[in-house]
């Protein structure tokens, strides 16, 4: 579904602020993969999202999503494609709009809705987004006039994974989407993730700082550090590891210890 | 009061406060929707008049609002492709606009600092012959105006309801969002501006018809006003539904003007009017921050007395 061939990308090149955030990087997702990514600070992470996303294009390889290259394809262009949630609740919604305007706006990513640039929400589509809020069990679907500032951050994120998966993305970015909610609604928002992925089948990438998460959740495990992806597990070789192996391993590939001062060994 | 505001002087500044609601609506569009301050009203205000003058001398007076707006979408769209495609500062972008626009204007109105239309055709002199009774000659002025905003008022909430309008509120609200949404916001910036602009320059030809005669000048300080008339629409309706904002947005820009038109009466000279302006738009600003300090030291006295009654 998504493959990244050998890519690279340096912040501020040339200067003492030089930073090589990934350093010839390659990866290859098959359709339906969920994968969880940990890695020390400044590893990549996020530099890999945006990387795949499109908030830069990448200094050499080249990025190819369904077989086809989006390289050089900008951001607002891939994200018909792609869906994305930050740490940040607030990042993925506008809070002086309604619920309903948010989703209508999440709704445009559909093909049909591309150039209809004049049309209204349609009874049909606000039934649908009904239903859909209806599944957060939230009782958002009686809130739609109100605007989304109103919302707990909690429902925001679960607003926003909702829009993320409104039209099924080829792939599915999470980048640490429960880490700044508190435990119970991050439980809740993870459920709903997992629920929504396993229905539509979509691939998907998840960075973590929790060990037990990364390991429990998905199919598959990516441990990242200084720009290359120094451990990649899944099948029956992941299905048996511990968190303790998982750091033995990193160790192993990284020829250092895990440094992160937010990961979370144990629950 | 009556001695104050009289009928006529509260006709004028229906009249006017109507034209000054389309530039309010507009920096509603650029300002309040968008997040961008669009410093180029001043100029394309006068660029609307000059187009529309110009095109009502050549005997078009009803094509002279179309082409004024035309000229607003096309000042629009250039600060708008100064910020989205150069990479200029928006306050910038919009200067750099408006600075040019004066020798723009200039050539439009024929190389002469001021314009006049008396004599020819133009929409009011139109409106004006289409009926003899006393009330319409009086009238009629303030009821074509209040036609036209009405128009664009639906229009303007029309629109926002539309998708292209959803992402035009979503731009100012979240860009991050925008991008997630397939939606390109450097797109929905230049057809904000293009917008807001074409209202400009349509309150600046209208106002000029009516006063049959303006000069290079006329737009100086309408940035102030407008941004005046948006605050005190705020203050009054408060930021809930688009509905409920434009209503708010016209109301501000009317009673601006009726307050102008009391300090007229009130025989404030002239030369005090941008000192009357400042202090109106400071008021408004201040009142919502007003009100709450005026309810603080209520719950503070309310609690006082509560205390006391406990130690009685």
């Amino acid at each position: 579904m998504l493959t990244l061939n050998h890519i690279s990308k340096t912040f501020n090149p040339g200067t003492v602020n030089e930073k090589k955030a990934l350093e010839d990087v390659s990866l290859h997702l098959a359709p339906g993969d969920f994968v969880t990514i940990v890695g020390s600070n400044g590893a990549g992470k996020s530099t890999l999202f945006n990387a795949i996303s499109g908030a830069f294009y990448v200094d050499q390889g080249s990025v190819e999503l369904a077989g086809e290259d989006v390289t050089f394809k900008p951001e607002y262009k891939r994200s018909r494609e792609m869906g994305r949630l930050f740490q940040d609740p607030m990042r993925g919604t506008a809070p002086h709009m309604t619920i309903e305007e948010n989703l209508a706006l999440a709704y445009l990513r559909t093909a049909k809705n591309q150039n209809a640039f004049f049309s209204r929400t349609t009874k049909a589509e606000r039934q649908l987004f009904r239903d859909r809020l209806a599944l957060l069990d939230m009782g958002l679907e009686d809130r739609m006039k109100q605007p989304v500032g109103l919302l707990s951050g909690g429902q925001r994120q679960a607003l926003t994974l909702l829009m993320a998966t409104l039209v099924a993305p080829k792939i599915l970015m999470l980048d640490e989407h429960t880490a700044a909610l508190d435990p119970g609604t991050a439980d809740k928002v993870l459920a709903l993730t997992r629920q929504i992925v396993e229905r539509d089948h979509i691939t998907t990438l998840m960075v973590t700082h929790n060990m037990n998460q990364a390991l429990e959740l998905g199919n598959r495990t990516l441990m990242m550090d200084s720009g290359h992806i120094v451990l990649d597990v899944s099948g029956e070789e992941r299905a048996g590891m511990t968190v303790g192996d998982l750091l033995e391993r990193f160790r192993a590939g990284a020829g250092k210890e895990l440094d992160n001062d937010r990961i979370l060994l144990s629950e | 009061m009556a001695s104050i505001l009289s009928l006529t002087t509260l006709q004028t500044a229906l009249e006017v406060g109507a034209i000054y609601s389309l530039v309010a609506l507009a920096l509603f569009i650029s300002f309040s929707i968008l997040n961008i301050a669009d410093l180029s009203t001043d100029g394309c205000y006068t660029l609307g008049f000059a187009v529309g003058a110009t095109v009502t001398l050549a005997g078009h007076p009803f094509l002279a609002l179309p082409a004024a707006m035309l000229a607003g979408v096309c000042s629009g769209f250039v600060t708008a492709m100064l910020q989205t495609k150069l990479g200029v500062e928006s306050i910038l972008a919009g200067i750099i606009v408006n600075t040019g626009l004066y020798t723009v204007n200039l050539a439009v109105m024929g190389w002469s600092s001021n314009l006049s239309i008396y004599g020819s055709d133009s929409l009011f002199s139109l409106a004006k012959g289409l009926s003899g009774a006393g009330w319409w000659v009086k009238w009629h002025e303030l009821i074509v105006l209040a036609g036209i905003l009405l128009v664009i008022c639906l229009l303007v909430v029309f629109f926002f309801g539309t998708r292209l309008g959803l992402s035009i509120r979503a731009t100012g609200d979240n860009a991050d969002m925008v991008r997630a949404s397939s939606i390109n916001p450097s797109f929905t910036i230049t057809v904000g501006l293009c917008l807001s602009n074409s209202l400009t320059a349509l309150g600046g030809c209208l106002y000029g018809l009516l006063n049959k005669s303006c000069d290079i000048n006329l737009g100086t300080g309408m940035v102030t006003v407008a941004l005046a008339s948006l605050v005190i629409g705020e203050s009054l309706m408060g930021r809930g539904s688009i509905p409920r904002r434009v209503l708010g947005v016209v109301l501000g820009a009317c009673l601006y003007r009726i307050i102008i038109a009391v300090a007229i009466g009130a025989d404030v000279p002239t030369e005090c009017f941008k000192l009357v302006s400042a202090l109106i738009v400071a008021v408004a600003i201040a009142t919502p921050q007003g009100r709450k300090l005026i309810a603080l030291q209520r719950q503070k006295l309310a609690a006082r007395k509560a205390g006391g009654a406990q130690k009685c």
